[in-house]
């Protein structure tokens, strides 16, 4: 190969990476519809911004699911943990709600770091383990310190002062939802830049080969331990929103069953895809809401059947299989099917 | 004195049934490599099959253990068949969803078919009450336990070490691709295992109705003490899992008799402690994937 023909496959190369950041037609498309959310459905703003907190949580799951291939059964402690630090701040006079949730993520992340270094040895079993254990640990630390917590009783009454000192987070949800909207959209385009700068390929080559990602220089331990960190900042403002929204912290906030409702919202709408999080919340509490009607017993069976489901036919979730679809429509305009 | 005793004597009699309902899970473990969440599935199965057929088809409790094992084997065969073999070759993922759903699943069905409270087990008058030996007070059900688990310990250790079948297990656990070559079926290895592993925790968690409850999250709550359990006994390893679930169980009671306001908390810490310290296992088997 001469100098020319290196020359034109780099760029070639460049050009399909400088495709992939350009921001793409559905996702605009994504934002503005949630935007239109706050018109359109005035009465469920409450609903939405759990779908939209629960989204944001799973996009945090999908950093070290998706992008960098952990898997973990206790992410709801991060949640958990921000969550409680909203909610003891407000108890102890801290109302301000930007401050607020700044100081839950980074408490969320400090606590990430410290426990990336238990969770990032070993192999895929140990790892489950420990992040089932560490989740487990906190949940029985939140039960029996009810000074502290409130125990199964929950943290009551958490007072939160006005967004920017004007607006109010009144009973319909609001100034919540579009708060948690903003939130959300800083987070995720945040998210976006930063896995579509190189810093993100090199978590997608660790990903994928661990050990060839290190043989050309990709110091794989310190990036795992850094996206852990982040993970759990997101997974922490989440949690915090849940709290300055519903203005009420549950025991739930670090249960098992919210970790494992996460990871499978996030396999319903794929992974490493940003919005596959987002997705796959939203189908899957409006699911939830319409079956626990019927009767709250029945939920789990059919969780349980939609899981082994989408697990063996339909991998990459909802979104893999637009792809999908959108691949095959796209191959056959070409008239490349023939 | 006397309490530390009871403790060890509690301790010991919880770590046999751990062993019973985990020793299968190790071998599949270590055998498959496949990571098997929904394996308290088969011993609640135990568990309620026990119950039913106590009280709807009038069989006596120790005829009734032999009928648990049996039954619970061949079902844990066709879930094999159906749902275990397509995942086999993915990756530990979808394992872990595919597992997490049957558990879903189990709880679901339990839950519509028995209700959510706990299923009592009457004992036969022979297993009942305490027994006086050197002047401790021993309860006859424990000893029954530690009796089973003894004869079934000593049989599985036979059976791995002695026979033609136990050779063959162990080599595929040691090298699954070179048995293979030799001539060795491993596929079919690996369903009697799985077979004999899941008919033994299903007795396990028939014999413990009475010592750890039976409703329908059994399967969920002790998830984490199977786990520990064999990756603390290092998968593949039947010594190595006696060993963590007697360990286990000690622990746990030991720690719910002089701290019971510290609840489930110890056994979490102790955990973490086990696998920062060991992350291959007491025994150092490497469990490389």
């Amino acid at each position: 190969m001469n100098m020319m023909e290196i020359a034109v496959t780099k760029r070639h190369h460049l050009g399909a990476l400088k495709a992939r950041e350009r921001w793409k037609p559905a996702e605009i498309v994504f934002w503005l519809a949630l935007v239109a959310v706050y018109f359109v459905f005035p009465t469920s703003l409450v609903f939405a911004s759990q779908i939209l907190i629960t989204g944001l949580f799973a996009l945090s799951l999908d950093l070290i699911l998706g992008y960098a291939g952990i898997i973990t059964l206790g992410h709801a402690a991060f949640f958990g943990i921000g969550a409680y630090t909203v909610g003891l701040l407000a108890r102890h006079g801290w109302h301000e709600p930007l401050s607020a949730l700044a100081v839950a993520g980074m408490v969320a992340g400090l606590a990430g770091y410290l426990t990336s270094f238990i969770v990032l040895r070993g192999n895929d079993l140990t790892r489950l383990m420990s992040t089932l254990g560490i989740g487990l640990l906190l949940y029985e630390a939140a039960n029996r310190a009810t000074d502290i917590t409130g125990g199964v009783d929950g943290m009551q009454g958490v007072e939160i002062g006005e967004l920017f000192g004007l607006f109010r987070f009144d009973m319909y949800g609001k100034s919540a939802y579009l708060y948690v909207l903003g939130v959300a959209f800083l987070l995720s385009a945040f998210t976006r830049a930063l896995m579509h700068s190189p810093y993100g390929l090199s978590m997608r080559s660790i990903r994928e080969n661990r050990t060839r990602a290190q043989a050309i220089g990709i110091p794989a331990g310190a990036r795992l331990t850094n996206i852990y960190t982040f993970a759990a900042v997101i997974a922490g403002v989440a949690g915090a929103l849940l709290t300055q929204t519903t203005q009420f912290v549950g025991i739930d906030v670090l249960g098992f069953q919210r970790s494992a409702d996460l990871l499978i919202m996030l396999i319903i709408g794929g992974t490493a895809t940003l919005y596959g999080g987002f997705i796959g919340a939203a189908a899957f509490l409006l699911v939830q809401d319409q079956l626990s009607n019927l009767d709250p017993r029945y939920w789990l069976f059919w969780l349980g059947i939609l899981l082994i489901a989408i697990t063996l036919y339909l991998p990459g979730g909802l979104l893999g299989a637009l792809g999908r679809v959108s691949a095959a429509v796209a191959r056959k305009r070409r008239g490349e099917d023939a | 004195m006397l309490n530390l005793f009871g403790v060890l004597f509690d301790g010991l009699a919880y770590g046999t049934l751990l062993f019973l309902i985990s020793v299968g899970l190790s071998i599949t473990l270590g055998l498959m490599r496949f990571i098997n969440l929904a394996h308290g599935v088969f011993a609640m199965t135990g568990g309620y099959l026990l119950v039913i057929l106590m009280a709807h088809a009038g069989i006596g409790f120790v005829a009734a253990l032999p009928i648990v094992f049996c039954v619970t084997a061949l079902a844990s065969l066709v879930l094999e068949h159906t749902l275990y073999r397509p995942v086999y070759k993915r990756t530990p993922l979808d394992q872990v969803l595919i597992t997490v759903g049957i558990v879903f699943i189990a709880i679901a069905s339990a839950n519509f078919a028995f209700g959510p409270g706990q299923q009592p087990v009457q004992l036969p008058a022979a297993l009942k009450g305490q027994l006086d030996a050197f002047g401790l007070e021993l309860s006859r059900y424990r000893l029954f336990l530690m009796a089973v688990g003894a004869a079934i310990t000593l049989a599985l250790v036979f059976g791995l070490e002695r026979t033609r079948m136990g050779a063959m297990i162990r080599a595929s656990v040691d090298n699954r691709r070179t048995a293979q070559s030799m001539g060795i079926r491993v596929d079919r290895v690996f369903q009697i295992t799985f077979a004999i592993g899941s008919g033994l925790a299903g007795l396990g968690g028939a014999l413990g109705v009475n010592v750890l409850g039976l409703d329908p999250y059994f399967s969920l709550k002790y998830l984490v003490y199977f786990l520990l359990v064999v990756v603390v006994g290092g998968p593949g390893s039947v010594i190595g899992t006696l060993l963590a679930a007697l360990l286990l169980g000690v622990a746990d009671t030991a720690g719910k008799y002089y701290v019971p306001q510290l609840g489930a908390f110890v056994i979490y810490a102790a955990m973490i402690v086990l696998l920062l310290l060991f992350p291959h296992g007491l025994l150092g088997r490497r469990y490389a994937r």
